[in-house]
């Protein structure tokens, strides 16, 4: 019997190491299709954020072009930044920019998601006319917005002047007071479709009974939407908060066609900030500081919504 | 209120909110066929009944070359991206690679870094390259929108086409790679499509990239061009309008051809037969 076990042992353990030896040789070729992804990640994700943080210690000017080398200075950009009498304003900006995009796009794009679930003709063909505005090169839209932002020729202040609800034109683009608020309604015009389709699904994806029985026991439709529709959609609002906030800290396009920051800065947010120090001032260091900052915004909520994705996938199972 | 009125009520508010919301797209058309008398009026013109087609004849003049540029850099765009996306999405969602859970987590996180992070040392890394004003540039940089929305995309589509068809190719005696490209590829090509088309898109309309990797002007895609021009002719607003809805077509076409594929594409065409 112990004979016969050690002579067929090895035979066994060989029979059943030769599979899992081609199973490991498999998998190695099989990540073959994967290298690619993975070194392009590298190169491409993993590079330019560790040389855009390595830039916020340097003094990476115009110079540096030239010589080839950028002095660390620890934290001097930083410094630099934090004097730089514009930024308590630029942050203002930032936050009312994101707050008021986020605020409207989501109180907007939920009344159409609502709107939408109701079932009548050409219901689904209009709905899908409204993700265009979306789908639009950004740079297209912020031009035709500015084109109706015109102070004399505008069509907006003409609608208004007409309808009476302003005395006089507003100058959205050429006032220090009114530039934010134009970038802001450019921006939440962006945005509704995107607020739209995630919580029209999010909608659909909610049990009908529910509705029912709360109308059953007289609940009227301001009642079910606060008590029922928003606490069971919690998560989806959740997920589209925090990625609208992620995508409007960002922003870059809008700002660019419709004031360029201005006027005097009074547009300016810190992506635009960003820009405006490495392409318009060359302090490439200092831009890429502004740029860690944004990071920073950008782990901050990554991390939120990353949470959130789990939580709802737990809860669903 | 009964059930009809409610339908033809629905109807009328939904038209209502679309005609808003795109009002600014009619706008844009209107825009291009006034003459330079209306374009300057304070009265609106709402029809361009007097309408001119010299912003089209401007363009088509003065925007050409950019048009060219873009249709160069987001085709290129595109063959990276499926290169890339591609053959990822299926070793993670066939093959089970090591790491693909790691892996779709930093797609995932990597469309969150903001733009302007990547622009600043994409231009220091393309000066260095000397790849400034080079379509290569410009195509490899706009592929980092797409690749991580494509490979997601293609990984999800294919994590629902049945193992048993690349395991029948298996037991076949088919390669891994002839697999993919004789089996895999053909059956995901709906997916394939929606993807390249995405991809496209996100090419043709960036601009960051754009305004930071292109110094010289004639090699700036349109969307620069279209920046430089309202930044240059402030009267000339036909012939900018014409250049946005020039700009918009590509975009419109493609998607009202995705928009097929989508709706056709998931789950389909994988194992019919």
């Amino acid at each position: 019997m112990a004979s016969m076990l050690s002579e067929k042992a090895p035979a066994a353990v060989a029979a059943g190491a030769a599979p899992r030896r081609r199973a490991r040789r498999t998998a190695w070729r099989a990540a073959g299709f994967v290298v690619p992804v993975w070194l392009y990640v590298l190169c491409f994700y993993v590079y330019p954020l560790a040389s855009n943080v390595k830039m916020g210690f340097q003094n990476y000017s115009v110079a540096s072009f030239y010589t080839g080398s950028a002095p660390f200075i620890g934290f001097a950009d930083y410094t630099a930044i934090f004097r730089n009498p514009q930024f308590v304003s630029i942050v203002v900006n930032t936050v009312l920019f994101t707050l008021g995009s986020l605020a409207f796009q989501f109180a907007i794009g939920m009344a159409l998601a609502v709107f939408f679930r109701r079932v009548f003709p050409l219901g689904g063909v209009l709905r899908s006319l409204l993700l265009v505005p979306w789908l639009l090169p950004l740079v297209v839209s912020g031009t035709v917005w500015r084109w109706m932002m015109y102070n004399d020729s505008g069509v907006i202040n003409y609608t208004l002047l007409h309808l009476h609800l302003i005395g006089q034109p507003v100058p959205w683009l050429a006032s220090t007071n009114m530039s934010l608020v134009a970038v802001i309604i450019v921006n939440i015009w962006v945005g509704i479709p995107f607020n739209m389709v995630i919580l029209y699904g999010g909608l659909q994806a909610l049990p009908e009974q529910v509705f029912e029985a709360a109308a059953l026991d007289g609940a009227n439709a301001w009642q079910r939407f606060t008590r029922i529709t928003l606490p069971m959609l919690r998560p989806v609002i959740l997920v589209v908060l925090t990625l609208g906030l992620i995508y409007t800290v960002k922003v870059f396009d809008v700002i660019m066609i419709v004031t360029q920051g201005g006027p005097a800065n009074s547009s300016q947010t810190l992506t635009t900030f960003a820009y405006d120090l490495s392409f318009n001032q060359l302090l490439f260091g200092q831009g890429a500081a502004v740029g860690n900052i944004l990071i920073l915004v950008a782990v901050v909520f990554a991390a939120i919504y990353l949470r959130a994705v789990r939580d709802d996938g737990e809860a669903r199972r | 209120m009964n059930a009809k009125t409610r339908r033809i009520l629905g109807t009328t508010v939904g038209i209502l909110i679309v005609a808003v919301m795109l009002f600014p797209l009619y706008w844009m058309l209107d825009a291009s066929f006034l003459n330079s008398t209306e374009l300057v009026s304070t009265t609106p013109t709402w029809f361009p009944l007097h309408g001119t087609l010299a912003g089209y004849r401007n363009v088509l003049s003065s925007q050409g070359g950019h048009l060219f540029v873009s249709l160069i850099v987001s085709v290129g765009t595109v063959v990276v991206t499926l290169l890339i996306s591609a053959p990822a999405a299926y070793g993670m969602a066939k093959l089970r690679v090591p790491g693909r859970r790691l892996l779709l987590f930093a797609l995932l996180v990597a469309q969150m870094i903001p733009g302007i992070v990547m622009a600043n040392s994409f231009y220091v890394a393309a000066n260095d390259l000397g790849l400034l004003n080079s379509p290569i540039a410009l195509i490899l940089a706009d592929s980092t929108l797409a690749v991580p929305f494509a490979t997601l995309i293609l990984h999800s589509f294919l994590r629902g086409v049945p193992d048993e068809l690349g395991e029948a190719a298996a037991i076949d005696g088919a390669s891994r790679l002839r697999t993919f490209r004789s089996v895999i590829l053909p059956v995901s090509r709906n997916a394939m499509i929606t993807a390249g088309l995405f991809s496209f898109l996100f090419a043709w309309a960036d601009f960051l990239f754009a305004v930071t990797l292109t110094t010289q002007d004639n090699h700036a895609p349109i969307t620069v061009g279209i920046y430089r021009y309202i930044g240059a002719n402030l009267t000339d607003w036909n012939s900018v309008m014409a250049t946005g809805v020039i700009a918009s077509i590509p975009a419109a076409l493609l998607l009202i051809i995705a928009q097929r594929y989508v709706a056709a594409g998931i789950g389909s065409a994988a194992t019919k037969d």
